[in-house]
């Protein structure tokens, strides 16, 4: 797998979260060449014609998201999310312990193509470690002119500010970003207006991804048409999937897109631990579907993934073993988003609170079979009605599982206990 | 009353954005930092000096589950229950510290040393589940024997709330006493040694920010027990 590594390709080399390190192995040779080879417009164009997609979940083209500015509208900004809250999501944060120059310089190429001269970088509260890193990133790269006035001659000046949050999910919702970042309660806006027409102190504003970003230095050196020959045709490069659960080895893998998730399972990961059996798993982190062993030869391709009902989502692949309790999944997964609506809309804030609720005794074995049925209405009241994807993704996995798993949702009702684990409120750990 | 290096603090915070409204969020962890919690006060100041009304600062500072509305321990820990760290345990682990430190998730233990919870927000640690944070820093791959090590260690060092405003822009607490287990970041460079709380702050008199209490934890509801079926 070594050819497709591209952002991790100097992971683990000693100092590298130094600039000395990061420079002594090419480290902003891409921001120099940006300035030298292109002008923004031809930036946005390169990275149009490598194929980039967003990479924190919704995988929109990156330069066609950068096009939709509106033309002499100044001043402009550009948020870097790092609101990573995802569950099972650690790759932004890996990104950010091992390599924080390369999202630095990502950010400043970004921030180049949209002629911005103040860009933020959003970082969740509970990355507190990370954040620290990145000032200290920031303040030796301005140090050494890559940040500030006039950068290295090219006439272009740009500031880059951490901003930390304080543990809020929404907030990794682009327009709840905007707001927190505003000093507000991290809440969703109504789109239209996207952030790219009246975004950030009402101005054009561009918000992306960690990886998004850090994936534009290679992209202007070895330039778009190389980063489009890697991975498939609709989804280029490479993506990093963040493997947890009932695995050997769990942690961040990066591989080409298309390569099989059965590879990335069995090889990478070190297959199921214990000698176990795959009962299901989530290929794009707590919102997306769940999917069953025979969707492992499935490609790691964002339009493959879809057509089985699922999405690659934020790239996050937990992997259950046959002695996982479904509802108790669920049941987690539930009260995640009950803990994280923000209460703006009903259907979310209320369909939360009850789906939790349900759930909580469905797993305790206290519910009737008809209350499957509430389960049922209320995630059809809360899909596609809901304020912002949030309430949206809080009913997908719950109802998948459902759907897929019937028989053990049926066999909780009125059992008394978990019969999945025969009794005890535990998840199986031995 | 804030200390003067806080609202030094402040005041070059509101100067780095464009809008200095954007800066409650930092300004905030730099009253929580000095005071260990969201005082009435503290956020009162902060509005003065943001050119807010304090109601303004109040209604965001409720939004974020990290700020604590009521003082809280010396050492806060946080465990992740989320579905990759419960696959691997992280449910015995909760039970574990429980058993250990005496109190239900949420609360304070009687020493004041420790406030601990159970959280279903994912760390982002899911790849050394099962993993919590103690005041900000990860630790990862947890036993209870782990766990018991860096408790006991942890008794005997101080609180961090005092080392508050040692990182020039860092609204964090620094606790240099709590190097993570599992990796190996060192401590934040700047640290400073930690000193004794000068005063536990008291309970919050006055207007009530919230009177429901911190936003956003799970509401508590009854469980039935199998006997009760």
């Amino acid at each position: 797998m070594a050819e497709h590594r591209l952002l991790t390709k100097d992971f683990g080399t000693e100092g590298l979260q130094t600039l000395a390190v990061y420079e002594r192995l090419g480290g902003y040779q891409g921001l120099r060449e940006a300035f030298q080879r292109f002008t923004p417009e031809t930036l946005v164009d390169e990275v149009k014609t490598s194929g980039l997609r967003g990479r924190g979940g919704a995988g929109f083209p990156t330069g066609m998201k950068w096009g939709f500015l509106p033309k002499d509208v100044f001043p402009r900004y550009l948020c870097c999310n790092a609101d990573e809250s995802e569950p099972g999501c650690f790759k932004d944060r890996k990104l950010i312990d091992e390599n924080p120059h390369q999202l630095i310089e990502g950010l400043l190429i970004a921030a180049y193509a949209l002629q911005v001269n103040i860009a933020f970088i959003y970082i969740r509260g509970e990355y507190f470690d990370q954040r620290l890193l990145l000032e200290r990133c920031v303040e030796e790269a301005r140090a050494a002119g890559h940040i500030g006035n006039d950068i290295h001659g090219s006439g272009f000046s740009c500031d880059v500010i951490v901003h930390g949050g304080a543990g809020a999910y929404i907030c990794g919702e682009e327009t709840a970003l905007i707001d927190s970042l505003e000093g507000y309660r991290g809440q969703p806006r109504l789109k239209p207006p996207f952030p790219a027409i009246k975004g950030l102190y009402g101005k054009p504003t561009v918000v992306n991804n960690v990886e998004t970003l850090s994936n534009l230095p290679h992209i202007v050196q070895r330039g778009g048409a190389w980063f489009k020959s890697i991975g498939t045709e609709k989804s280029a490069g490479t993506r990093l999937f963040c493997c947890s659960g009932h695995i050997n080895r769990p942690g961040t893998y990066e591989m080409a897109m298309g390569t099989p998730i059965r590879e990335l399972l069995e090889e990478e990961c070190g297959g199921m631990w214990k000698d176990r059996s795959l009962k299901a798993f989530q290929p794009g982190g707590g919102s997306m579907q769940v999917l069953l062993p025979q969707h492992l030869d499935l490609a790691l391709d964002m339009d493959a993934v879809q057509q089985a009902g699922s999405s690659l989502g934020a790239g996050a692949m937990v992997f259950m073993d046959e002695t996982t309790c479904m509802v108790n999944v669920s049941m987690r997964l539930v009260d995640f988003y009950h803990h994280e609506s923000c209460g703006k809309c009903a259907p979310c804030r209320e369909g939360t609170y009850f789906e939790s609720d349900l759930m909580h005794r469905l797993e305790a074995g206290a519910c009737t079979s008809e209350e499957l049925n509430t389960l049922a209405d209320i995630c059809d009241n809360m899909n596609g009605k809901c304020f912002c994807p949030l309430g949206d993704t809080a009913t997908w996995f719950v109802m998948s599982a459902y759907k897929a798993f019937r028989d053990e949702f049926e066999a909780h009702c009125g059992a008394g206990s978990c019969p999945v684990r025969s009794g005890t409120a535990q998840l199986v750990t031995a | 009353m804030l200390g003067a290096a806080t609202r030094k603090e402040i005041t070059a915070l509101r100067d780095r954005y464009p809008h200095p409204r954007s800066a409650i969020l930092p300004c905030l962890w730099a009253v929580q930092n000095e005071q260990g919690f969201l005082t009435v006060e503290g956020m009162t100041e902060v509005a003065e000096i943001l050119h807010l009304v304090p109601s303004e600062v109040q209604a965001v500072s409720t939004f974020y589950s990290m700020y604590f509305q009521k003082p809280a321990g010396a050492h806060h820990v946080l465990i992740c229950v989320n579905v990759s760290c419960a696959l691997r345990g992280a449910d015995d682990i909760v039970g574990h510290v429980e058993r250990r430190l005496a109190c239900p998730s949420g609360g304070t233990t009687a020493d004041g040393a420790f406030t601990w919870e159970s959280t279903v927000e994912c760390l982002g640690a899911c790849g050394g589940a099962p993993a919590m944070q103690v005041d900000h820093h990860f630790h990862e791959n947890l036993t209870p024997d782990t766990v018991d090590a860096l408790l006991d260690r942890l008794r005997s060092v101080p609180g961090a709330h005092a080392g508050a405003g040692a990182t020039p822009s860092g609204p964090h607490p620094p606790t240099a006493e709590t190097p993570p287990l599992a990796t190996a970041e060192g401590p934040p460079a700047g640290a400073a040694p930690p000193t004794e709380r000068a005063e536990t702050p008291g309970p919050r008199t006055g207007t009530t920010a919230n009177p429901r209490g911190p936003r956003s934890r799970p509401r508590r509801r009854p469980r039935p027990s199998p006997d009760d079926l």
